[in-house]
Parts: C-alpha cells; sequence; structure tokens
C-alpha cells in the first residue's frame, strides 16, 4: 500500500500501541500534524513549550509502564527537546521523541531551523537516528521503540527531514525487530543467583537497596515478596520510592543525602547490601569510601556498566530485577536449608536495632505557632488523599518533604526528575501523568522557583481540561541553595532571595485556573479539601516557614553517618 | 597502564563520533585510534590505545559494548595479539648522510617509498615501540615529517 512518510509514522505510532503524544508544530512537522487530524486514536496535546512536551511524555511513561512519545519541529523545537532527554536519560525513562528536520538536501547547509540535533542529544539518548532515505523510516521508528522499551530503558531521538516525511512509498508489513548488535541480558546466571542466596542466608545485618530499576522492571511485587520473605528492611533511593511499600513496617525510607536517619545508619552497619536496580548515585553513596564499610555488596543491575562503576561489587548479577528476584525468591522457596522463621529469628536484633534508631531520630520537623510548615502541607496532602495520588514534583526542597512526608505506597505514583534534578519538570509531568489516568488525583509539590520555570503550562492543563493540582511551597527563596548558603557560605544568601514573585492566586486566575492561598496552619486542610473536590486546575499556595530547611542532611562529600538533624 | 582496544562495530554514519564523544564526555583518553571496514562491508573494526587503570578501562569497555552499534569489545591486553603501526617518515638525506639512512632503514626493514635530493620519505611498519626506535635513531640526522597511522591489533589464531 502506498503512503507518505507522514501516513506511514501514524500507522507505526498504532503498532506501537501510542495513544497520546505531546508536541507543538513547526514548518518542518506541519505534514504530520496534518496527518495528525485524520487520525482520531492518537490524541495531541498540545503543550506551550517543547521541554513540556518530552517531560509530559516522560511522566506518562512512568505512570503507563511504557514508553511515551513527543514531536517537536527542527531547529529550535528540537534543541528545547534537550533538558527533557537528559532528564529521561538519567532516570532510565522510555520515551522517543520525534523531531521534525529540514529537508535532506538541504543538510548541512545552515538552512532556516536547521540544527544537528543527533550530533547534540548524541551523548544523552540510548540511541538515535537521522532518517535519510524513505526505505529506512519504517524499520527506524520499530527499532526506537524497541530500543526505549527494552534492556535498561531510555530515550530515543529520530530525526525526520521534511522531504522523508511527504515522500511516497510501500508501507512494509510489521515484522519483529531483530538487531544485530543489541541483546540485553534478561535472565541472570544461576551461579550467581546461588551465591547472592547462600550470602544472604549468612548475613545477620542485611538492608536491601532497592532503586528505580524495580519500578521499571515492574517488580515491586516480587520485592516485596523477598523482603517480607526474609525480614530484610529495605531503604529505597528517590527513584526507587513506591517500589517498596512506604508505610510497611519493613521500609525505611530514603537513603542518601536528605535520607532517613535510621536508612542511613542501617547501611553504614550492615553485613549484606542487596542493591537492586540502583545505580550508587553520589546522592545516595555521600563520601563513597564510607559507604557500607563493613558489607559484602550483591548488586543486580540490567546494565552491566553499572556494576562496580562507583562502588565495588562482590556479587555482580546482570539481569532483568523482576527476572533476578523471581529467580531469588524461587531459589529460597526451593531450598529446605531456608525457614521464614529461622530468617525473621536471625535478623530479630538488627530489626531492634533499626527501631531503636527509628526511635531515636524519626522524620519529623519542629512545629512553630501560626506558621506553615512545609512538611505538615505534605502530611496533609497524604492524608487527605489516602496516600493514593500521583505526585510529581519540582526540584529543590519541595522534591525531597514529598519524598520524605508523603509515604509512597505504590510504584509509578512518584514522578520526579531524579538524575538530572530539572527544575520544571513537575508541573509538565503531573500533565503527563492527569492524561495516563484522567480518574486520578495528581498533585504537583512545587516550589516558588521551580514552578516558574515551566509555568506557561497551566495553559495546557486547562485547554484539556486537566485537573491537575499544583501545591506550591512559598518560601520566595531559591530554597535548597539557600538552606546550602546558610550552612556552608555563613548565611549570604547570594541570588537566592525570589522577592519579586508573581501572585499565584491571581496567575491561576488569569489561566482560567482555580487560585487558593493558605497562610496559617489552620487554613491548610481546608485549602487541599477544597482543592481536591475541585474539577478544575487548581494552584494552592501555601505561605510556608521562610528560613526551613530540609533534614536530615548530609553535607555534600561527607559519610552518610555524619548528618545534619532537625 | 597502556590497553589496546579492538571495537567491532556497525559501519553506519556517526559512529565513530559516539566511540570519541563517549571518551570525551566520560574523560577517558585516546592515545590512537584506527578505523577501518573489515571482510564484512557492513562491519567496520576500530582499534584504540588508551591510558588508564583496571577500573578505568573495565568501564571503558563497558560503556564501548552499551553503544546500540558495538557488536564486540576486546580487550586485547587480555588476550595474545599482534600489534601494528605503520608510520611515514621524511628523513633529511644529504650527500652525506644519504648512505646512513639507507643502511638504517634497511637495519628496520622499511621502504623508501619518495626520494628527492635531500631527503627520503621511509614506511615503517611494527610495534609502536619499534616506529620510537626508527624516530629515535633519525632524529639526530633530521626528521621533516612523521605520518602515524596509530596501532591496529588482531588476536593471535590458537595453535592447536
Amino acid at each position: 500500500m502506498k503512503v507518505n512518510g507522514a501516513q506511514a509514522l501514524m500507522k507505526c505510532l498504532k503498532e506501537q500501541n501510542v495513544k497520546v503524544v505531546f508536541g507543538f508544530p513547526g514548518g518542518a512537522v506541519i505534514d504530520i500534524y496534518d496527518e495528525l487530524l485524520r487520525n482520531d486514536d492518537i490524541t495531541h496535546v498540545l503543550v506551550r513549550h517543547e521541554q513540556a512536551a518530552v517531560h509530559a511524555a516522560d511522566a506518562y511513561a512512568r505512570v503507563i509502564g511504557d514508553v511515551g512519545v513527543a514531536l517537536v519541529t527542527s531547529g529550535p523545537g528540537a534543541t528545547n527537546t534537550v533538558t527533557g532527554i537528559a532528564s529521561a536519560y538519567c532516570d532510565s525513562i522510555p520515551i522517543v521523541v520525534f523531531t521534525g528536520q529540514v529537508p535532506t538536501m538541504l543538510i548541512g547547509n545552515d538552512a532556516f531551523q536547521e540544527v544537528d540535533i543527533v550530533g547534540i542529544t548524541r551523548p544523552c539518548t540510548k540511541h538515535n537516528y537521522l532518517v535519510k532515505n524513505i526505505e529506512d523510516l519504517v524499520p527506524t521508528i520499530r527499532e526506537a521503540f524497541h530500543i526505549a522499551r527494552t534492556g535498561r530503558p531510555g530515550p530515543v531521538l529520530v530525526d525526520l527531514p521534511k522531504d522523508i516525511v511527504s515522500a511516497m512509498f510501500n508501507f512494509p508489513e510489521p515484522k519483529p525487530v531483530k538487531m544485530r548488535t543489541y541483546r540485553p541480558t534478561y535472565e541472570p546466571h544461576p551461579g550467581q543467583i546461588e551465591k547472592a542466596c547462600k550470602a544472604i542466608m549468612k548475613a545477620r545485618k542485611p538492608v536491601i537497596y532497592a532503586g528505580g530499576g524495580v519500578i521499571a522492571s515492574k517488580s515491586h511485587e516480587e520485592l516485596t515478596d523477598l523482603a517480607t520473605k526474609l525480614s530484610v528492611p529495605v531503604t529505597m533511593t528517590l527513584m526507587g520510592l513506591g517500589g517498596f511499600p512506604g508505610t510497611d513496617p519493613l521500609s525505611m525510607g530514603m537513603l542518601g543525602m536528605h535520607g532517613t536517619y535510621y536508612a542511613n545508619m542501617a547501611v553504614a552497619n550492615c553485613d549484606l547490601l542487596i542493591a537492586v536496580g540502583s545505580r550508587f548515585d553520589d546522592r545516595v553513596t555521600g563520601r563513597i569510601d564510607a559507604f557500607a564499610p563493613h558489607a559484602k555488596i550483591i548488586h543486580i543491575d540490567i546494565d552491566p556498566s553499572s556494576i562496580s562503576k562507583n562502588v565495588r561489587v562482590d556479587i555482580p548479577i546482570v539481569a532483568d530485577c523482576k527476572h533476578a528476584l523471581t529467580a531469588m525468591n524461587t531459589w529460597f522457596d526451593r531450598n529446605d536449608e531456608f525457614k521464614k522463621e529461622e530468617s525473621a529469628e536471625k535478623h530479630e536484633a538488627w530489626l531492634e536495632q533499626i527501631s531503636d534508631w527509628k526511635i531515636k531520630h524519626p522524620l519529623g520537623y519542629l512545629e512553630v505557632p501560626d506558621v506553615i510548615k512545609p512538611q505538615f502541607v505534605v502530611q496533609k496532602l497524604h492524608e487527605l488523599t489516602n496516600g493514593d495520588a500521583i505526585i510529581s514534583t519540582e526540584v529543590g526542597q519541595n522534591q525531597m518533604w514529598a519524598a520524605q512526608f508523603y509515604h509512597f505506597n505504590h510504584p509509578r505514583t512518584f514522578l520526579t526528575s531524579g538524575g538530572l534534578g530539572v527544575m520544571g519538570y513537575g508541573l509538565p509531568a503531573a500533565i503527563g501523568a492527569q492524561m495516563a489516568a484522567r480518574d486520578r488525583t495528581v498533585i504537583d509539590i512545587a516550589g516558588d522557583g521551580s514552578i516558574q520555570m515551566n509555568i506557561q503550562e497551566l495553559a495546557t492543563a486547562r485547554q484539556y481540561k486537566l485537573p491537575v493540582k499544583v501545591a506550591i511551597l512559598n518560601n520566595n527563596y531559591l530554597g535548597m541553595v539557600r538552606q546550602w548558603q546558610e550552612l556552608f557560605y555563613d548565611k549570604k544568601y547570594a541570588h537566592t532571595g525570589l522577592e519579586t514573585a508573581p501572585d499565584f492566586v491571581a496567575l491561576a486566575q488569569a489561566y482560567g485556573a482555580v487560585g487558593l492561598r493558605a497562610t496559617k496552619p489552620s487554613e491548610v486542610e481546608p485549602v487541599i479539601r477544597e482543592a481536591l473536590a475541585t474539577d478544575n486546575t487548581v494552584i494552592m499556595d501555601f505561605v510556608i516557614a521562610r528560613e526551613e530547611g530540609v533534614y536530615p542532611m548530609v553535607p555534600a562529600g561527607k559519610a552518610t553517618t555524619e548528618m545534619l538533624l532537625v | 597502564m597502556k590497553h589496546t582496544i579492538s571495537v567491532l562495530l556497525m559501519n553506519k554514519p556517526g559512529v565513530l563520533s559516539r566511540v570519541t564523544g563517549l571518551f570525551s564526555g566520560r574523560g577517558f583518553n585516546i592515545e590512537s585510534l584506527a578505523v577501518a571496514p573489515t571482510l564484512d562491508n557492513d562491519v567496520s573494526c576500530l582499534t584504540l590505545v588508551t591510558d588508564g587503570d583496571d577500573n578505568i578501562v573495565e568501564q571503558i569497555t563497558k560503556q564501548l559494548h552499551k553503544l546500540i552499534d558495538v557488536i564486540k569489545v576486546t580487550d586485547m591486553n587480555e588476550v595474545e595479539n599482534v600489534e601494528r603501526e605503520m608510520a611515514l617518515i621524511r628523513v633529511k638525506a644529504d650527500s652525506e648522510t644519504r648512505a646512513e639512512v639507507l643502511r638504517t632503514i634497511d637495519i628496520f626493514r622499511g621502504k623508501v617509498v619518495d626520494v628527492s635530493p635531500k631527503s627520503y620519505a621511509v614506511e615503517i611498519t611494527g610495534t609502536a615501540s619499534k616506529i620510537q626506535a626508527v624516530i629515535d635513531i633519525f632524529r639526530p640526522i633530521g626528521i621533516q615529517e612523521i605520518i602515524r597511522t596509530g596501532t591496529i591489533a588482531m588476536v593471535r589464531a590458537r595453535k592447536n
């Protein structure tokens, strides 16, 4: 059947089960947009900035557990996606970004809105393509989706020259993607599984350290099964939150720079660390030589290059987390020597020690009369949504308070730019999440600084009637940097004061959204209740304690046991 | 420690910049790099020489292997192999030194590939250290220009 490039793209998107595309039109992709109009089964969400299209696709992918798609034009449209792509790359999120390109005969001639986006995004994509021949178009798109969603997931960019999009050709029938060079390892090595399980049997003070890989591989149930069966306490990275129920007695919450006292103490004192789908990021480890110094380390990761990159690993297991955890669960289930009760008994003293730490230094904050504490706001959000909302965050203090005080019990409910730390992620992410889950409550926990990086997306939320709620923890500061200046720069607040800020309530109204404000603790609950009961997009402006800090905190480069507490 | 790494990769545009970009982006060092198609025209072989401790070289090989277009990565230091490099050296050769230069070329099994009244251009192949030895010998006589290919390497066939 004869089709043009744009029609072929639509057919491919349907083949890949794509329902929603986030994008922004332009000259180079006008044919694709024309074709989109004729395809009712693909919803296009018109964002107000291309960066937001990618963040929205990223969050959409996180919520549905499959690939998100963004479509933008050439030149500035393409360069505006770079931050979103780099963020998805750091967090291993599967997205495919289609960029328009000038016609093939103009490539390299400095044409209008031409940029070498394949060159620009080479270091921050899992792979990328420039389609130069029409025969390559369909196989390339199929390969792009295959690469994005398999192995360690990640962003793939496909650059589409305008003449390719309009060229006519015979559409090739669907066939499975076969690549000579790319074959990720899913199955663990049985010998390594056995070694790991035997090490676990021997351990007296084990800790599971779970990362985003647990969520990516959909292995939260297997992880919960393993931890419960063995009575092993679990700590999660920022990306791993929701991978193990946050309210479970075995949960120690997040570890690392702003992790809990007990999680960091447990890691520092454990004799076995079971790292699952996590990559020993510096925000987790602090000073490397003081990280889990007494522990034997088991590391499960689908990406071999993650293993022994930062920390020496004793038992590496290159595999998909789900496959590896299943293999471990099976090993314990079939091994006669293993008794659930004995394991619980063996770890009793260790769990008691952790309980002591929990009692000694729980996650908390100091209450001050008549002043709204941001942690209180997050706690109230948790309480009034029954912990059942999808939470996106911006980056900074708001992100850490959300991670600490909204106890995530389910995977795919916490959306945050973990690796790259993109201010401006939260609102477009909330839009992507709401597109994926129209019936869920979606809340962006924001700071007054971050929200201003992509605040134009309020228009997108309004246009598509997305009832996302934005909770601004407003301290008139770039709070996280201010906190560092307070602690390590003699309180010299160099350019972190945001004294000139919009009236967020009036701003919400200007977009046709609802604006609410709380200035006293007693107003917090009514404001949240009203927001949750509203069908519209809502901004909640919580005027919080100006100089509140995020605690515990491990100063950069220090051991994780050297925490500053509340 | 110096490592010679051999990489089989798809012969496609942009692949070389993926490899070099990986090195510059991660702060790894490339001392020399040679690349050309193999028997299979869709596949190129890239040989590169790098300097780093075991951890760095382990990361280099893993990161290289992570590139979608890379088929195989071999650290040549871990296998028996032959390494060769070629250099073209233009050396001063006037009436006084001409005979000595020719003798030296002969000793190193080199070949004269260009002659002028005042110079010889010499083709030398061998290990990087042999080429260095020739350069050291020619230097006092007067080297005008050197072009080196960088090392290429091949795993030795099993003898049994």
